[in-house]
């Protein structure tokens, strides 16, 4: 075989490989900017004083020339809409919904996950099913009821249903629970425990890492909600950060620098929390999905 | 399957009375916990979805008392504009947005799946906004889209797009923008498919190398036939989530004109009809017959899965 022919065969392939590396790197590179550039210019936007034009062409994608960082102040801090109430308003609710998801959902995943009961194969089913109801069939109800009981204006519609637990995060709890081993329970039993103390001491400190990803997944849905607070509370001191965003949105025809920079800090909490519990985040979709 | 369970475990037992005693007291100890859930499943549920049954049947605005009116609300329907108008964007958001975040989640995870230097920092990119909450992305991307001199329709001059779409300024193009956002926030999608492709034995891929599959048939024969659980996880929970949109709707068409009427989503039409107009009944039909759409829906969907979905533990796993 010629060295020239042994080259040739070498080559080809090799390219090929470093072309299609480039392809890849390219193509990912171009999806973070599609990600991250709105992110950027928004800051940039935000940073604008109210002097200057809002857009621009080309378009100013980095902040380079203006630091106006008063307007997160008069964005935020504005009488009108006072965000940093509206957010330890939404972390109240998000407080509330906790302990109450905390307390029902590892009770109910520990009876479907462990016990032996007859109806447990139907009640499952049930349980699936509410999840796949859309939540309009009980949006009118539900808030006559509340409505009834006088908690028109109160927090208590957003934090009391928490604790009759939720089907999403009973079934992600049970999914964890069924992965111990059986021995546990009866090494438990044989020492007379009762059923109770087994949930207590030896199920649910073992529950952490699921129960941090269930807490992670309703910090992000208390700070987004935004039809549930709009629908129950009636007075701007209670209102929920989300809320105080779609209002300055629609209401106020806000000045757009001062919206930017209001949303942007709506942001930051749950990119932060992204950052610090990715891996939980991700391992929480990614075993639902595998299991549903 | 239930009663197969409870059998074996009888045949198991060697004193049946005591186990018996035990059996009922673990019964007792199960309800005992579900009973958060069970008094919820009662009175946040079962009991709403009864009531609104017979909410739709009345004029109700809560400052007289509720008037039976039958079935009066349910035929107001067919000669209101609103509720044609909701239904069909509601239907145009679904019909649209279902293939496309399918085909575009699927591909990102296929990219987001290749073993290279730096993955886990484009993941972590690509994932993030996944997170942002749908009021914030609906407030930034309002004003990327502004049709005039918004950051998008700049860039898509510089690339030679000669009359870029007028995005939430257009009746045809306000749902793709809505999708476009939806396209920015798709990572959670993303990490349900990258989980199912990392779940693929692979051997299996093996296999198909030494019987000379190309990469191509490799995806075809391997990837999507394993995929199709996570790919039919990812339509029923698309199809239920599409039926709800509401933040989005709200932020965008609470200016009034034309993206009013061209982001008018179902959800948003309830709301308004419900808690702005008063009209509690007319809005519990409303949701009625969504309800009952989107459980058709659903239904099909399941239906069709026998025939498309792949389940790899009916072999004899278990």
């Amino acid at each position: 075989m010629s060295p020239g022919r042994r080259l040739h065969d070498d080559i080809i392939p090799r390219t090929r490989k470093f072309l299609r590396l480039l392809a890849l790197y390219l193509i990912l590179i171009a999806l973070c900017g599609f990600v991250l550039l709105p992110v950027s210019w928004m800051l940039t936007a935000a940073l604008k004083p109210d002097n200057v034009p809002f857009y621009n062409i080309p378009p100013h994608w980095f902040p380079t020339e203006h630091f106006e960082w008063r307007n997160f102040e008069n964005a935020l801090l504005n009488p009108v809409r006072p965000f940093l109430r509206f957010t330890l308003n939404t972390l109240f609710i998000f407080g509330g919904n906790v302990v109450g998801t905390i307390f029902s959902c590892t009770l109910v995943a520990y009876a479907f996950a462990r016990l032996r009961f007859r109806g447990s194969g139907f009640l499952f089913n049930v349980l699936i099913i509410t999840m796949l109801i859309p939540w309009q069939s009980q949006m009118i109800p539900q808030f006559l009821l509340f409505l009834e009981l006088g908690w028109y204006g109160t927090y208590l519609p957003l934090i009391v249903p928490s604790f009759a637990g939720n089907a999403f995060f009973i079934f992600l709890i049970r999914q964890y629970m069924r992965t111990f081993p059986r021995d546990l329970d009866e090494a438990a039993k044989i020492d007379g425990c009762g059923y109770f103390g087994i949930f207590r001491f030896i199920i649910l400190p073992l529950c952490r890492p699921v129960l941090a990803v269930v807490v992670v997944f309703m910090f992000l849905s208390s700070w987004g909600d935004l039809l549930g607070p709009l629908i129950y509370l009636n007075n701007t001191d209670q209102f929920t950060i989300a809320i105080g965003l779609a209002n300055f949105a629609t209401r106020y025809s806000p000045n757009t620098n001062l919206l930017m920079a209001a949303n942007l800090v709506m942001m930051i909490p749950p990119v932060l929390v992204f950052f610090f519990a990715q891996e939980q985040l991700i391992g929480g979709i990614a075993s639902v999905g595998l299991k549903g | 399957m239930q009663a197969m369970q409870w059998s074996r475990l009888r045949g198991r037992s060697h004193g049946k009375r005591k186990l018996g005693i035990m059996e009922k007291r673990e019964e007792r100890a199960a309800y005992l916990f579900l009973l958060p859930w069970l008094i919820g499943l009662v009175v946040f549920i079962i009991g709403p979805i009864i009531a609104s049954l017979f909410i739709s049947m009345t004029d109700w605005n809560l400052l007289t008392p509720p008037k039976w009116v039958g079935l009066k609300n349910y035929e107001k329907m067919f000669s209101d504009r609103d509720f044609y108008n909701s239904l069909r964007v509601t239907f145009r958001f679904v019909i649209l947005s279902l293939p496309v975040y399918t085909v575009v989640s699927l591909s990102l995870a296929l990219l987001l799946n290749q073993r290279i230097r730096g993955m886990y920092f484009f993941r972590t990119v690509l994932f993030m906004p996944s997170v942002i909450a749908g009021t914030a992305v609906a407030v930034l991307w309002s004003i990327l889209l502004n049709p005039d001199v918004g950051v998008v329709n700049q860039v898509l001059t510089t690339v030679g797009v000669v009359q870029p779409p007028r995005w939430l300024a257009s009746r045809d193009w306000a749902i793709p923008a809505v999708i476009l956002m939806g396209i920015w926030g798709v990572g959670g999608g993303v990490i349900i498919y990258l989980a199912g492709l990392q779940n693929i034995p692979p051997h299996l891929y093996e296999a198909a190398t030494i019987d000379g599959a190309k990469s191509s048939q490799k995806f075809r024969f391997v990837t999507l036939p394993l995929l199709t659980p996570s790919i039919f996880f990812q339509l029923i929970t698309g199809l239920v989530g599409a039926f709800q949109v509401f933040d989005v709707a709200y932020v965008l068409a609470g200016r009034g004109g034309t993206r009013a009427s061209a982001l008018q989503f179902y959800l948003l039409n309830v709301y308004e009809e419900g808690f702005q107009n008063g009209r509690f009944g007319y809005a519990s039909a409303l949701s009625w017959v969504l309800v009952l759409i989107a459980t058709i829906v659903i239904l099909i969907t399941f239906r069709t899965s026998e025939r498309w979905v792949y389940y790899e533990s009916e072999e004899g796993k278990s």
